[in-house]
């Protein structure tokens, strides 16, 4: 027995072979089955695909790299819930490609920061942190207030998420550049289709200046709407606990 | 191997391989690592059994170990949710109490009021400080809750109500002030939004302006509707004082114009459905005893 490994070691592509094998087995146990046990995403309310604005900004927060810095995933653990609410689920990231958990908190977690400040200290924070948090590390994006967001490519991305399998219908897709538009804008006519083919989408001018659309509009557009979604009212919580 | 060669001098088996005439010793592993590598092995073994593990074709393993906790299996997310159980259920007592207390219920129990203080302070460095500075004294934009100038009011009642709705925001009942764009919308030109300025710096101790007959006019015309015929503000409909030196936006001219030329409307985002009612009062009561509660 102790000279079986002799053709391991006297045979590279041997070795090469056994390796795959090994971590093959690793992936087939691990990874496939996620893509097709039904457990693996709850069932909820309320989940829908980003809007190409928040779409549009969730490109610049991968831009930025804020996931160095930023997590959007709660743990189920008491003094995460207690600090950002309930626990973040899977179905919760079903339309991220690729998904933000991110693995490491030097600023808070952000799955559930929709909503819970102002557009404009948004703004404010995002130019200057220090103006609104005196201690902050984090760094400044002012430029953010000034690039016009580019919305050439949003159809593009649109359609490359469907490519990936997140479910934007062929009218989504068709209209990405006019919605894009109409969500930051209130006074545009297709405002309320935005909603219409975005429940719960936030009709605003995201960064205080209405006669631009800048990538600050996008970012802030897509940090209001995380954790936003889920319906926790209607979400079965025993159903899914596991 | 067939052939066993010894080495002389440590008296332990070589490989067998040779290069240029260095032979490599076959020193086994040590013992106590080997079987720890072996325990460990067992172990993982064991921990599939007992705990979630294999997937199939439907569903996955379960594992076999049951208590009362986890009578379906081993579950990190019951885990967790127990956990933050115990602490809702350490506070519910007095949580009940101070669902239902009045501000004199809680101001004359010492025990009660340090709870409401003390859950509403960890709530507010979480929530609250972002915006109104780690001690609540606000910055341009964002007001300070340290003073008695309140602009929605600063009952405990009150204070609950803004916290659960908010202003200008996305609940249903929000609080709702409207402070026009004066100049951008066209109801005032540039030089009466600048003598207005000079006449509501005036009430707070400025230089009166030169024209003081006409900006009493046009304060009459478009500001006291809100703010009141004596500039003191309106509670109800979240107007500030004018007379005091508080200056949520600041205090220089070029910010009181640029206040009557564009408007205000700063957002406070809506608690209600992300904190719980106990949550919200505790802060409230928190935010009352800061200096200003009425």
């Amino acid at each position: 027995m102790a000279n079986k490994h002799d053709i391991f070691e006297r045979h590279s592509w041997v070795l090469l072979i056994g390796i795959l094998v090994m971590v093959a087995i690793g992936g087939l146990v691990e990874i496939v089955p996620l893509f097709y046990l039904k457990s693996t995403i709850e069932k909820v309310e309320g989940m829908r695909p980003y809007s190409p604005l928040e779409l549009a900004g969730r490109n610049i927060y991968v831009r930025e790299g804020c996931y160095n810095c930023h997590s959007q995933m709660i743990r189920p653990m008491r003094d995460e819930i207690e600090r950002y609410g309930h626990y973040s689920l899977a179905a919760e990231s079903m339309y991220d490609h690729p998904f933000q958990w991110a693995s490491k908190r030097t600023g808070p977690d952000l799955a559930r920061v929709g909503g819970k400040y102002s557009d404009d200290w948004q703004r404010d924070h995002l130019i200057n942190p220090r103006a609104v948090v005196p201690t902050s590390i984090m760094p400044g994006y002012p430029f953010l207030a000034k690039n016009e967001l580019d919305t050439n490519a949003i159809k593009a991305v649109v359609s490359t998420n469907r490519l990936v399998g997140v479910p934007y219908t062929d009218e989504q897709v068709e209209k990405a550049v006019a919605d894009l538009k109409a969500q930051a804008n209130p006074d545009d006519p297709g405002a309320a289709e935005v909603l219409k083919r975005y429940p719960k989408a936030v009709v605003r001018d995201f960064d205080g200046n209405a006669g631009k659309l800048t990538e600050m509009d996008a970012l802030v557009a897509y940090l209001q709407v995380l954790g936003t979604l889920v319906d926790f009212k209607v979400y079965d919580d025993k159903a899914n606990l596991r | 191997m067939a052939n066993k060669e010894i080495d002389h001098i440590t008296g332990v088996e070589t490989t067998g391989h040779e290069w240029d005439g260095l032979k490599e010793l076959n020193s086994p592993l040590p013992k106590w690592w080997l079987y720890l590598l072996y325990i460990c092995i067992a172990w993982a073994v064991g921990y599939t059994i007992f705990y979630p593990a294999w997937p199939l074709a439907t569903s996955y393993t379960k594992g076999i170990l049951r208590t009362e906790d986890f009578p379906d299996g081993y579950s990190q997310r019951i885990e967790g949710q127990k956990a933050f159980n115990v602490g809702v259920a350490a506070r519910a007592e007095k949580s009940k109490v101070l669902a239902s207390a009045s501000l004199k219920d809680i101001q004359s129990n010492p025990t009660l009021l340090e709870f409401a203080r003390a859950n509403g302070k960890a709530a507010f460095g979480d929530n609250c400080a972002p915006c109104h500075g780690s001690g609540a004294t606000g910055g341009p934009g964002y007001p300070s809750l340290q003073d008695d100038d309140w602009l929605w009011g600063g009952s405990l009642d009150q204070i609950q109500f803004t916290l659960t709705h908010g202003i200008r925001s996305t609940s249903g009942e929000t609080r709702v002030g409207d402070m026009p764009a004066f100049v951008k919308d066209g109801l005032l030109k540039k030089e009466e939004a600048e003598l207005l300025a000079d006449h509501v710096l005036s009430l707070s101790g400025g230089a009166a302006p030169a024209d003081a007959a006409k900006a009493k006019q046009l304060f009459a015309d478009n500001c006291a509707s809100c703010h009141g015929d004596d500039a003191k503000g309106n509670q109800e409909l979240g107007a500030p004082n004018l007379t005091d030196a508080i200056w949520l936006y600041g205090g220089k001219r070029a910010n009181v114009v640029e206040t009557i030329n564009n408007g205000r409307k700063g957002v406070m985002p809506t608690w209600g459905g992300r904190l719980d009612p106990i949550t919200i009062k505790s802060l409230a009561v928190y935010v009352h005893s800061l200096g200003g509660g009425k």
